[in-house]
């Protein structure tokens, strides 16, 4: 995202002019069609924000440049597709990023879940770095037949790159599944608690009828059996089981998200709140 | 704004594909952006030229350095104005990298990427442990090398250490 420290206007002005325009949340109003891209961008967005906060803290420098590197290219397929629909929509990648409030927020619950912070273990980074880099990757290699051009080369492009990731996160689920007595223990319970949140990657709602109706892209349910064929066998060679889905629903692509979401947005978006306009 | 065929116009397009073989890399200075590949087209403009760039990485923190950097130097050749424009399709590979390109990576220390269609990069390939296959060593040549790190200083790399005479390099990925 493009952030750059304008000078800060005196404290008058401000008050006057920029506190009441620039830094209000603004009113998003997607169609079905925006919404949808939207789910998939914001994903991308929340997923390298949690990412990026093991900048300096990973168990190895290696995994420290390496979970940075995933979420430079989530950032990067976020930035494309927040431009897309800011273009159909009159604003720009920064104005959604970090001027939308949290119920304008359509990314899975599953990637705003704590990482590093609140106890959570680096097994819940490798699991859900896994779980997720699967699902983009069956997501970008449908989108390739997109009927919207633009849509269709981004996603040409990030499908490439998704691969190295779920490549990366697969080797980390069977080198910790597989491991220590310890490291399996903390990946079955990482799984334990994030399987519940899967269920929200296959759900179909009005936004996803009304994307594949237009060709836009497929509705969630479709990625389902290309998802378990790779994860499945990851997992047994992890020697890990997939946990048993019971009748919560996780709802962040509805907008409702978890208690974890709120401050996770107050520390993405303070910049921009806090330097209007701001560009790098 | 229609594209205009022009003697003069196309000397023009000529002397910026002369002056583009020396705009460098931002982040691999050892090889410039049409060693790299990323320049598809150049299109004299009756208002000036236009610079088409296809992107690396999606989130290639370099792509604005670069798109910067390509309008200074046409300019700085008097032959600007020039903009530069993003074309997403296709895709960007590494094959793309010319065969002298990878040679001046090799020589930077950079192992460069085998072809796309001899790696395992297809969608149905099982990810479990997936490797490069062996890399050579960009300074002694052997081939007996371990991979270190999937990634490197950058998200296009990895890092490598060669056994034979234990020097840590870079392996540029295909992608």
């Amino acid at each position: 995202m493009t952030t750059t420290f304008a000078p800060l206007p005196t404290t008058a002005s401000a008050s006057a002019s920029v506190a009441s325009t620039t830094t209000e949340s603004i009113v998003f109003a997607p169609t079905p069609q925006q919404a949808y891209l939207m789910r998939i961008g914001d994903t991308c967005l929340i997923h390298a924000q949690r990412l990026a906060e093991w900048s300096g803290h990973a168990p190895i420098l290696e995994e420290d440049i390496a979970l940075t590197n995933l979420a430079l290219d989530l950032v990067g397929q976020a930035r494309a597709l927040l431009t897309h629909v800011g273009q159909q929509t009159g604003f720009d990648e920064d104005q959604l990023a970090f001027l939308r409030n949290e119920r304008d927020f359509v990314n899975f619950t599953l990637v705003e879940l704590p990482g590093r912070r609140a106890g959570r273990d680096f097994a819940d980074a490798v699991v859900r770095n896994f779980l997720l880099a699967v699902w983009m990757n069956v997501m970008w290699a449908r989108l390739e037949a997109s009927s919207d051009a633009e849509i269709a080369a981004i996603a040409g492009k990030a499908v490439k790159e998704s691969r190295y990731h779920v490549a990366h996160a697969a080797d980390w689920v069977v080198r910790l599944g597989d491991g220590t007595d310890e490291s399996a223990k903390r990946m079955r319970q990482a799984v334990d608690r994030l399987w519940p949140y899967t269920a929200e990657l296959f759900e179909t709602d009005g936004v996803d009828t009304a994307a594949a109706e237009s060709g836009l892209g497929p509705m969630r349910v479709a990625l389902q059996p290309a998802w378990n064929a790779v994860v499945e066998p990851v997992l047994a060679e992890a020697g890990l089981k997939a946990a048993a889905t019971g009748a919560f629903r996780s709802t962040g692509s509805r907008g409702v998200h978890s208690e974890h979401m709120g401050y996770l947005l107050a520390e993405m978006q303070t910049l921009q709140r806090s330097f209007p306009g701001g560009q790098w | 704004m229609n594209a205009v065929h022009d003697p003069a116009l196309s000397v023009r397009v000529q002397d910026a594909w002369r002056v583009l073989h020396d705009v460098l890399d931002p982040e691999v200075p050892a090889i410039s952006v049409t060693d790299l590949g990323i320049v598809r087209d150049v299109i004299a403009h009756d208002d000036g030229l236009e610079v088409v760039v296809t992107p690396t990485y999606s989130g290639c923190p370099a792509t604005e350095v670069i798109s910067q950097s390509i309008s200074d130097a046409i300019d700085a050749a008097g032959l600007g104005p020039a903009r530069v424009t993003q074309r997403r399709a296709p895709a960007w590979t590494t094959d793309w990298i010319t065969p002298e390109g990878k040679e001046k990576l090799r020589a930077y220390g950079i192992a460069p990427p085998g072809s796309c269609a001899s790696e395992a990069t297809g969608a149905n390939v099982s990810p479990i442990r997936l490797m490069a296959r062996n890399v050579d060593c960009p300074r002694c040549g052997s081939a007996q090398t371990e991979r270190l790190s999937a990634f490197g200083s950058t998200a296009c790399k990895s890092l490598y250490r060669c056994v034979a005479c234990r020097e840590p390099f870079e392996y540029f990925k295909p992608i």
